[in-house]
C-alpha cells in the first residue's frame, strides 16, 4: 500500500517501539525560544543533565522581547531576567542563538524557514503550539510542553503515539482579496476547532499548490486551531527554490543528496488517509472571526450569527447585524501566522497613499529582523508610517501579549494572529482574526470592512 | 513523580466547551511565576473579580467543590497553546483527574507528564457524570481497575497507566535507551548526512 508524506517521515525517525502504539522518535531539529526554552534549560540543569545535540538546535528571542521601535530587550525586569538567562544557558550549552537585533532573530516559526534550518523530511519540535507552521516545508513538526522539551534537550528524542492521517483538498483558485489566512479560517469554520483532533493533517489541492511558501506557512500555522498538532504540505519545486542558498540549508553535494531524498517524500499514488475533506476556495469571501474561538468565523459580507451568546456578549456584538461596519480601536499586523514579507506587502498595498482612521492605533510588527530589513529596503516602512501605522521591532508582540503589548479592556482589535480567545490579547480584549490585507483595510476604514472594496 | 492513588473526591462540574489554556493560565503567569505558586492563578479571569476578590459563582469557589480533585469537563478541554503551566495550574489547585469527551492534544500529553489523569469518555457518559457532579456526589477513580465508581470503565494505554501508577518519569526511561539512540544517530548520519552540521 502507498504511504503518505506523513508516514514516510514518521517511519524514518523511529528509534524504538515502546509498545501500545507509542514510539521513541529521533528529533532532527529543535527550535527554542526564550520563554519555554529557558524554563527547559533551568529544569535540565536541576536534573544534572546536559543538552545532547546542541548542533541540532536553533534559538531565538521572540515571546518576551519588547517590540517598541528602537528597543533591544524586555519591557520589564522579569523579561530581562529571562532574556539574560536564556542567553547565558544557550551559550553554556553551545547551541546557536540568534540574539536580539541580529540577522536571524525573530519569531521562531518565521526564522526556522527563513534561515533554512527547517527543511523537508525533518522531525522538528519546539515548545510552542504553532510549531505546526514548519510543516509548510514538508517537515513533520509539532509543539511540545516543558517536560517534553527537557526530554528533547537531554535525549534528542521524543515519545509519541502515532496520530491518524487526514487530507484536506483545497479546491479551486481563491478570488482576489482572498488569502491563505481566509482558506484556513474557512476550513476551521466549516469543521470546527476539533475537526483535526488526533490527526496529522496534509493540506493539498490546487489552491495549496498556488500559494507561495509564506502562504503555506500561514495555512499550516493554524493547524493547531483546527485541533491538529501536525499540519503539512508536500514539498515541491517552490519549496526547493525557497530553500536553496539559505544559511542553514544543505550546500553543494549535500544539497543534491538532500534534494534527491526530498523528491521521494510526497505521498504515493493510492496512499490512504484516515480522514478526507475538501473545501472550495473559489467561492470564499475574505474571512473574519466574530466570537472567541477561531471556529467562530464568517465571510466579511456576512451577518453575526445567533449562536454562542456568551461569546457575543464578550465581543460586544449583536446577532443578526452585519459584521462589516463594526468600529475597531486597534489593528495588529504580525505574529507567526502573518508577519512575513508577502504579508507586509499585502498590507502595504492597502495602506499606500491612505491614512489610518483617527481613532485607530495600528501596529505592524515584522516577524523577524531580516524581514524588517527587507521590508525597509522596499520602502514598506515608509508606506506604513506615512499612513499612520507604527513600524515596530520583530517579536510575537500582541498575538500572545507575553511582553506587555496589550489591547485595552473592551477595546476591539482586528488582528492577523491566530487566537481570538477570551483575554488572549489582554483581559477583556476583543479580537477579530483576519488576513493582513483585511487588517490594513480595517485600520484605514476604522471599522471592519471588505478589503475587496479597496 | 507522585504515584497516582485511588482517588476519592467530589468532582466539580465544568461543562464549558473549548476551555483553552489561556483561560486556565494567563501568559503573564507563565513568564516568572515559580511552578509551586502557579495554582494561585489558575482560571484567574473567571475565579476572581476585577477587585481581586473571589467570584462566588465560579465552581471551584463554591464550598462543596473547593477540595475537588476531579473536574468533569466539556469537550475539547485544554485547547490552544502548549504551555505546560496550564497543567501545573490545575495540579496547583489539587486537581488530579479530568473527565471529558476530548482534550487539546498538546495539553493531553502534558497531563501525563505531571501525574494528572485525563480520562476520555463518550459525551453521553460524561453528561451523566456531569449531572452527578452537579449533585455534589463523590467519585472514586480507580486507575488500576480503570473504573469510575466501580462501574464506568475507561481506556488508557498500558504504558501510560503504568507510568502514572508507579510515578515513573519518561526521561528516566529514555535515558536508559541511550545506546539505541546512539546507534540510530550513527546510522542516520550515514543515511542523511545533510541533517547534521559539519
Amino acid at each position: 500500500m502507498g504511504r503518505t508524506l506523513f508516514d514516510k517521515i514518521w517511519d524514518l525517525h523511529v528509534v524504538e517501539e515502546l509498545g501500545d502504539g507509542m514510539q521513541l522518535l529521533f528529533v532532527d531539529r529543535h527550535v527554542i525560544h526564550e520563554l519555554s526554552g529557558y524554563r527547559g534549560q533551568v529544569e535540565i540543569a536541576k536534573r544534572g543533565l546536559k543538552m545532547r545535540n546542541p548542533g541540532l538546535a536553533l534559538g531565538s528571542f521572540d515571546h518576551v522581547v519588547s517590540t517598541a521601535p528602537g528597543t533591544r530587550g524586555g519591557n520589564n525586569a522579569n523579561a530581562n531576567r529571562i532574556i539574560e538567562g536564556f542567553r547565558a544557558e544557550s551559550r553554556k550549552a553551545g547551541m546557536r542563538l540568534y540574539d536580539i537585533g541580529e540577522d536571524g532573530q525573530g519569531i521562531v516559526h518565521v526564522i526556522g524557514p527563513e534561515t533554512g534550518f527547517t527543511i523537508p523530511g525533518t522531525l522538528l519540535v519546539c515548545g510552542d503550539s504553532h510549531t505546526c507552521t514548519h510543516g509548510a516545508l514538508g517537515a513533520l513538526a509539532w509543539g511540545i510542553g516543558t517536560t517534553e522539551l527537557v526530554h528533547v534537550l537531554a535525549t534528542q528524542t521524543i515519545v509519541q503515539q502515532k496520530p491518524k492521517t487526514m487530507r484536506i483538498d483545497f479546491r479551486g483558485a481563491p478570488a482576489k482579496g482572498v488569502t491563505a489566512k481566509d482558506m484556513i479560517l474557512a476550513l476551521i469554520g466549516k469543521l470546527g476547532t476539533a475537526g483535526g483532533m488526533g490527526y496529522a493533517v496534509e493540506y493539498a489541492g490546487e489552491a495549496i499548490r498556488g500559494l507561495d511558501m509564506e502562504g503555506r506557512m500561514t495555512v499550516c500555522n493554524l493547524s493547531i486551531e483546527f485541533g491538529a498538532k501536525v499540519g503539512m504540505v508536500a514539498p515541491d519545486d517552490k519549496t526547493y527554490a525557497f530553500l536553496e542558498g539559505r544559511r542553514h540549508a544543505p550546500k553543494g553535494a549535500q544539497w543534491e543528496q538532500a534534494l534527491a531524498h526530498w523528491r521521494t517524500l510526497p505521498g504515493d499514488a493510492g496512499a490512504k488517509f484516515d480522514g478526507e475533506h475538501a473545501l472550495d476556495c473559489a467561492v470564499l469571501a475574505p474571512q473574519i472571526t466574530w466570537g472567541t474561538s477561531p471556529e467562530d468565523v464568517i465571510g466579511v459580507d456576512g451577518i453575526v450569527p445567533d449562536r454562542k451568546p456568551e461569546a457575543l456578549a464578550y465581543m460586544g456584538l449583536t446577532a443578526g447585524k452585519a459584521i462589516a461596519g463594526t468600529k475597531v480601536d486597534r489593528v495588529f499586523i504580525g505574529s507567526c501566522t502573518n508577519s512575513r514579507l508577502p504579508d507586509l506587502r499585502a498590507a502595504a498595498a492597502i495602506a499606500r497613499g491612505r491614512k489610518v482612521a483617527k481613532h485607530v492605533e495600528a501596529w505592524v510588527v515584522p516577524g523577524s529582523w531580516r524581514i524588517k530589513q527587507d521590508a525597509e529596503a522596499e520602502g514598506l516602512h515608509e508606506v506604513f508610517r506615512e499612513a499612520g501605522f507604527q513600524w515596530r521591532e520583530a517579536g510575537c508582540s500582541m498575538c500572545v501579549a507575553a511582553n506587555g503589548d496589550y489591547v485595552a479592556p473592551l477595546a476591539r482589535c482586528v488582528s492577523t494572529s491566530n487566537r481570538n480567545f477570551v483575554g488572549r490579547q489582554g483581559p477583556q480584549a476583543r479580537t477579530h482574526l483576519a488576513s493582513p490585507a483585511m487588517a490594513a483595510a480595517a485600520a484605514i476604514a476604522g471599522e471592519i470592512t471588505d478589503v475587496r472594496g479597496f | 513523580m507522585e504515584k497516582f492513588p485511588v482517588l476519592s473526591s467530589v468532582a466539580a462540574p465544568f461543562p464549558q466547551k473549548n476551555v483553552d489554556t489561556d483561560l486556565i493560565i494567563r501568559i503573564e503567569r507563565c513568564t516568572g511565576t515559580p511552578r509551586e505558586e502557579i495554582g494561585k492563578y489558575a482560571f484567574e479571569m473567571a475565579r476572581f473579580r476585577a477587585d481581586g476578590s473571589e467570584n462566588p459563582e465560579f465552581v471551584l469557589n463554591q464550598p462543596r467543590y473547593r477540595d475537588a480533585k476531579i473536574l468533569v469537563c466539556g469537550e475539547f478541554f485544554g485547547t490552544g497553546s502548549s504551555r505546560e503551566m496550564a497543567v501545573w495550574a490545575l495540579a496547583g489547585l489539587g486537581i488530579r483527574c479530568l473527565i471529558a469527551p476530548s482534550y487539546g492534544q498538546i495539553f493531553y500529553g502534558n497531563c501525563f507528564q505531571n501525574g494528572l489523569l485525563p480520562i476520555v469518555l463518550s459525551s453521553s457518559v460524561v453528561n451523566g457524570l456531569m449531572r452527578e457532579a452537579e449533585q455534589g456526589k463523590s467519585f472514586e477513580i480507580n486507575l488500576e481497575n480503570q473504573t469510575i465508581n466501580g462501574a464506568i470503565r475507561f481506556d488508557i494505554t498500558p504504558r501510560r497507566k503504568k507510568m502514572l501508577l508507579e510515578g515513573l518519569d519518561e526521561l528516566g526511561l529514555t535515558l536508559a535507551l541511550e545506546p539505541k539512540i546512539a546507534a540510530f544517530e550513527a546510522a542516520d548520519r550515514a543515511r542523511r548526512p545533510w541533517i547534521y552540521p559539519a
